[in-house]
């Protein structure tokens, strides 16, 4: 129990991402239409944003806001992390939305958006 | 004494040139032809101003640019180079007016090709002659190999496409063995240029190292030079013209395998480390057989050009066999040898070439009573194939009494056997057609239909003809070749006697 | 002056890029010539902070984005590995950009002013990956790169859609894994900056999350430069690309991730560490695995550029084998791999699309007669297909000598037996097509585009077309100044000790 507490403490939430990263690669290699093949990259991209966010996070720190009460940086938690993923935030809009753009067309040019479907097509 | 000259790069790059020149003149037949003749003799004079130099014991050398890091793009002319690199551009003059007769002759299409492919082709064999380093060595050897493909392609038709693709298939896969050998060479040594008498030794390496090294870089050779099993593209290669067959697969590309094997044996291992490895008694032992097998072979051949490709695929073997021998003697016979087969089997073909175009009879069996109407081709032809079966006084003999006396010299005489056979062998399979060609009448000769005399094709065969008497009766006739053959032969044995006596 | 030189790489493309759509609303071909005009640009600013590298004997510039200084700020770091690609990528942009002119033309601005945006923008991300000295950065730049890349697949018709959203979807996964490597690094360092990385993740280097970092960066970079088995995305990619720019695309988009990974695993972790080396010989064994099965994959395909590209996977294995043998003359192969193999299989790409544009056709069985019909192009495809094959003296054969010497003195004698097969592998392919082009009966094309004159092409695709054909062969020659003059200066820490 001590051992599955502390492996929780320290590890826990750094396997829940990872569960959910691979979660998201295994929807984009399984999942047989592309709409959800999109969905789940989404997934996969969310979970390396929370990883940073979860290792960024620091007990007892402080939004990263100089106020005057402290100049020590321990006493707030580390702002670069955040900010980096709002640029990896910005990125995965784009990727979605190059991906949103190619699968109307997909759609347009094949009628259907089922991996099996267009295949079939594509393939004529 | 080394004399920095860039002649060696002019020998090369001239019909490099004139390769550029004949691709842009294809409009124009006599202008394109020119290009090609006068960059013939061009080359001839470069080639032989240097050999009075080469004969006091000089070098000339010069390095165009670095090809790695450590190595570069050096041209030297040594004895043994200059051996085959005066052979070759002495015969590619005649050959050029040959050519032009028999290709005009058989109106060939493609011609423009033709020229250019063999203008380079004849800039990578003054390179492979004049390389000094293996690595310059390898890239004129690719560019051999690459140059002389449309040329066995020249036909264009499914034949010459299935023989030009076993040709590369032969000479693409020697070439990267070879390439691996090189490496090893290169990392075991950290040199690459060729020293006379070698540059390995046992200490650089374990002794299984030492003989992978020599099969990958013998084996290249072996191919080019078509020793037996290494052989099957050469028969099927007589597909491409006759002057291609003439030059290419009697004098250039197979002159560079047994080039190579020279260079390998004399130059890069040397005689001495060879004789301790023990792996040369294999080669040998293969030339041996391959010059009685292909002799036998070639009995059995009705194709003229089929027969005399075998023929060469013996006599190349008889300058592998007096190389693997490794004594000075027999290492002068296969350069002299280099020499007189060229000659005569330029000769063989070029007749045989000229009795295609005149005749259009490929087959043996079909060349009743020819003599008469063809004396002097024919003539011609009787007196290179005695040249081959080795009588006195012609050029063949003065090398087969010397590679006869390395055998000697080497303690082995059975290898004089060999060549007793040999020369009986090709007296069988050559005196046949000279017995058909007098004093058979030709059942239908009221039907046959001759073509001109081409004058073209004939004064080169004279000329190569009288070569073949004057060799033979003053092997050190100007431009000296005996002269050389020792040379070369005495640098790679410096200090060494066959090991027997 | 000089001394902002080296943001001007990236600066001009990318203005130039995103003003394009006005510029052509103005006057359609304005938007592609100011493109045209601005890589031209980057080109010269990378020759001449390659110049001023090599002019301090090799000594990094190091250029600071808004004067922010490392390890708080953004620095672009120039040394002459980065320079030499630099120049590379951005010359191969130019002669590409002026050769898919003519596809393009007849379009609306639209059409031609959104290529020629994708195309700056993914200029713009190559020279940012090659230059740039902070990983994050990288990722930035990566995502440019593959999201102009997406784009410009997609628009080379129909069947490249799928093409590109496949592409999309397997290439977010390796953007994301390297990611999230960077995430370990940094939590494990603190840093972003190479530099600083490389000197604080020394005291990490036998930890597990160091290894799992590794991992990610192999894999991420895998999927990016086409390792086997990570290739699946590519031979669709590069077939169904836009045929204007997929002499750029084949070139050079799958080698700048091919040296991010150098400067990984070179440069920043040092190849003398257990985790390292262990991960390069797990590229080894995928590189041998790769040259094998794309040659025996391209022997077996009748659409030319299919056959490039699985040609490409193979040649990938190259690279990945140099550098698996972890000794300098194997780093100096590969590298000199990337530039040589940059220039061939753009060539090869320039001429495919050339038949495409003039005949409409990519079956390599019907290309009989071509040697008549686009004179330049089949002597082009010839020096490229011996370059491949690795005949001296063109540019291929060189570095596959580097590579055999790395092999021969790191002692990995297997590999010089796969260089060989594969040498031969390509003969075999290469000249099925020179066999085709030259000597088989002339093949009935229609005309797609008709061409009368001599050169058999418009004039704006022949001249990429013959640059890239001579610099094949000039390549060859100079290789050795590369060798010396540029790449032993720039060698890693660990090939000096």
């Amino acid at each position: 129990m001590e051992v599955l507490n502390e492996f929780l403490r320290t590890k826990g939430i750094y396997s829940l991402v990872m569960i959910l990263f691979f979660l998201g690669v295994y929807g984009m290699v399984l999942s047989k239409n592309y709409m959800k093949k999109l969905m789940a990259m989404n997934v996969m991209q969310v979970a390396v944003i929370y990883f940073y966010l979860c290792f960024a996070q620091k007990e007892g720190g402080m939004v990263p806001i100089l106020d005057g009460i402290t100049n020590n940086p321990d006493a707030y938690i580390n702002p670069l992390p955040h900010g980096l993923m709002l640029t990896a935030i910005v990125v995965s809009l784009g990727t979605t939305g190059v991906a949103l753009a190619l699968l109307m067309r997909i759609k347009e040019i094949y009628g259907s958006v089922e991996e099996v479907e267009v295949l079939r097509r594509a393939s004529k | 004494m080394t004399i920095l000259d860039c002649r060696p790069f002019l020998a090369v790059g001239v019909s490099f040139l004139a390769a550029i020149l004949i691709a842009f003149s294809r409009r124009y037949p006599n202008v394109r032809e020119s290009w090609s003749v006068i960059a013939s003799f061009i080359k001839c004079g470069i080639i032989l101003s240097m050999v009075p130099a080469v004969l006091d014991g000089n070098y000339y050398e010069w390095t165009l640019c670095q090809l790695t890091d450590t190595v570069g793009f050096t041209l030297r002319t040594d004895p043994a180079g200059m051996v085959f690199a005066v052979l070759a551009s002495i015969l590619w003059v005649l050959i050029n007016f040959y050519s032009i007769g028999y290709m005009r002759c058989n109106k060939e299409k493609e011609q423009t090709g033709y020229f250019a492919a063999f203008a380079i082709c004849m800039s990578a064999v003054m390179g492979i002659a004049m390389a000094e380093n293996l690595l310059t060595f390898f890239l004129f050897y690719e560019m051999l190999t690459l140059a002389s493909y449309p040329l066995v392609l020249h036909k264009r038709n499914e034949e010459a496409l299935m023989a030009s693709r076993k040709y590369l298939i032969y000479t693409l896969i020697s070439g990267q063995l070879f390439l691996a050998g090189i490496v090893i060479v290169y990392c075991i040594s950290g040199t690459m240029s060729f020293n006379a008498g070698g540059f390995l030794n046992t200490s650089m390496a374990p002794k299984w190292v030492l003989e992978v090294c020599f099969a990958l870089l013998i084996l290249a050779g072996s191919v080019k030079a078509a020793v037996m099993p290494l052989h099957g593209w050469l028969p099927a290669a007589m597909i491409a013209p006759t002057p291609v067959s003439a030059l290419l697969h009697a004098v250039a590309v197979v002159k560079t395998g047994v080039f190579c094997v020279l260079r390998v044996i004399g130059f890069v291992f040397g005689p001495k480390l060879l004789a301790e490895l023990g792996i040369v008694d294999v080669l040998a032992w293969a030339a041996a057989i391959s010059i009685i097998v292909s002799s036998l072979i070639a009995l059995r051949q009705d194709h003229l050009k089929r027969r005399l490709a075998f023929s060469t695929v013996g006599q190349l073997s008889y300058i592998v066999l007096g190389a693997a021998l490794l004594t000075p003697l027999s290492i002068k016979g296969a350069y002299l040898h280099l020499v007189a087969h060229a000659v005569m089997k330029i000769t063989l073909f070029m007749c045989a070439g000229l009795i295609i175009a005149r005749t259009h009879r490929n087959n043996i069996s079909e060349l009743y009573g020819i003599g008469k109407k063809l004396p002097i081709t024919m003539a011609c032809f009787t007196i290179a194939s005695l040249g081959v079966a080795g009588m006195p006084f012609l050029v063949g003999f003065v090398s087969k009494w010397n590679l006869a006396l390395g055998a000697l010299q080497a303690g082995k005489p059975l290898y004089v056997l060999v060549w007793v056979a040999s020369a009986l062998l090709a007296a069988a399979y050559l005196m046949p057609v000279c017995q058909m060609v007098y004093f058979r009448r030709d059942p239908q000769e009221h039907l046959r239909e001759y073509g001109e005399v081409s004058y073209r094709m004939l004064i080169p065969i004279c000329i190569t003809t009288a070569m073949a008497i004057v060799l033979g009766v003053m092997p050190n006739i100007y431009p000296h070749f005996y002269q050389l053959a020792t040379m070369a032969a005495d640098a790679i044995c410096v200090g060494w006697n066959g090991g027997w006596l | 002056m000089t001394q902002h030189t080296p943001v001007l790489i990236v600066l001009l493309p990318v203005s130039a890029a995103l003003l394009c759509m006005l510029f052509s609303r103005i006057q359609k071909n304005l938007g592609s010539w100011i493109v045209i005009a601005s890589i031209f640009g980057a080109f010269l600013s990378a020759v001449n902070v390659l110049q001023q590298v090599l002019a301090q004997g090799g000594q990094a510039v190091h250029y600071w984005m808004g004067n922010w200084q490392p390890p708080l700020g953004i620095e672009f770091v120039i040394d002459p590995l980065s320079g030499m690609l630099a120049v590379l990528a951005t010359f191969i942009s130019l002669l590409v950009s002026i050769y898919s002119r003519p596809f393009i033309k007849d379009e609306d601005w639209l059409h031609i002013g959104g290529y020629y945006t994708l195309f700056g923008l993914m200029t713009v991300g190559m020279c940012g990956m090659i230059i740039t000295g902070d990983v994050f950065n990288l990722y930035v730049f990566l995502e440019v790169m593959s999201l102009s890349g997406y784009g410009l697949i997609a628009l080379g018709g129909k069947k490249s859609m799928l093409a590109a959203f496949r592409y999309l979807l397997i290439g977010t996964i390796g953007a994301s894994l390297y990611l999230l490597g960077i995430g370990y690094m940094y939590s494990m360092t603190g840093t972003l900056n190479m530099a600083d990385m490389a000197v604080r993740a020394a005291a990490h280097l036998h930890s597990p999350l160091f290894a799992l970092a590794v991992g990610c960066f192999i894999i991420g970079f895998g999927i990016k430069m086409a390792l086997f088995p990570l290739h699946g995305w590519q031979p669709d990619a590069y077939t169904y690309a836009h045929p204007g720019a997929a002499g750029f695309i084949a070139g050079i988009m799958s080698k700048v991730p091919a040296y991010a990974m150098i400067r990984f695993l070179f440069y920043m972790f040092g190849v003398d560490n257990p985790v390292v080396s262990s991960a390069l010989d797990v590229l080894g064994v995928l590189g041998v695995a790769g040259i094998l099965i794309g040659s025996i994959m391209a022997l077996a395909q009748f659409d030319f550029r299919r056959m490039l590209a699985y040609s490409s996977v193979a040649q990938i294995g190259y690279i990945a084998i140099g550098l698996a043998m972890g000794n300098m003359y194997g780093f100096i192969g590969a590298v000199l791999h990337i530039v040589n193999h940059a220039f061939m299989k753009c060539a090869l790409f320039l001429v495919i699309g050339g038949i495409q544009y003039r005949f409409g056709e990519v079956n390599l069985y019907r290309l009989g007669g071509m040697n008549k019909k686009m004179a330049i192009s089949s002597i082009t495809v010839t020096f490229a297909a011996l370059s491949m094959i690795g005949i001296p003296p063109t540019a291929g054969f060189f570095s596959k000598w580097y590579l055999l010497l790395g092999a021969y003195t790191g002692a990995q004698y297997f590999y010089i037996a796969v260089l060989v097969i594969s040498s031969l592998l390509n003969a075999i392919y290469f000249f099925r097509i020179l066999e085709q082009m030259f000597i088989q009966r002339e093949a009935s094309l229609t005309e797609v585009h008709k061409h009368k004159g001599k050169l058999g092409l418009p004039v704006e695709m022949v001249i990429p077309i013959l640059i890239t054909g001579v610099g094949i062969v000039v390549l060859g020659f100079y290789s050795v100044d590369i060798v010396t003059g540029i790449i032993k200066l720039g060698l890693p820490e660990v090939f000096l000790r």
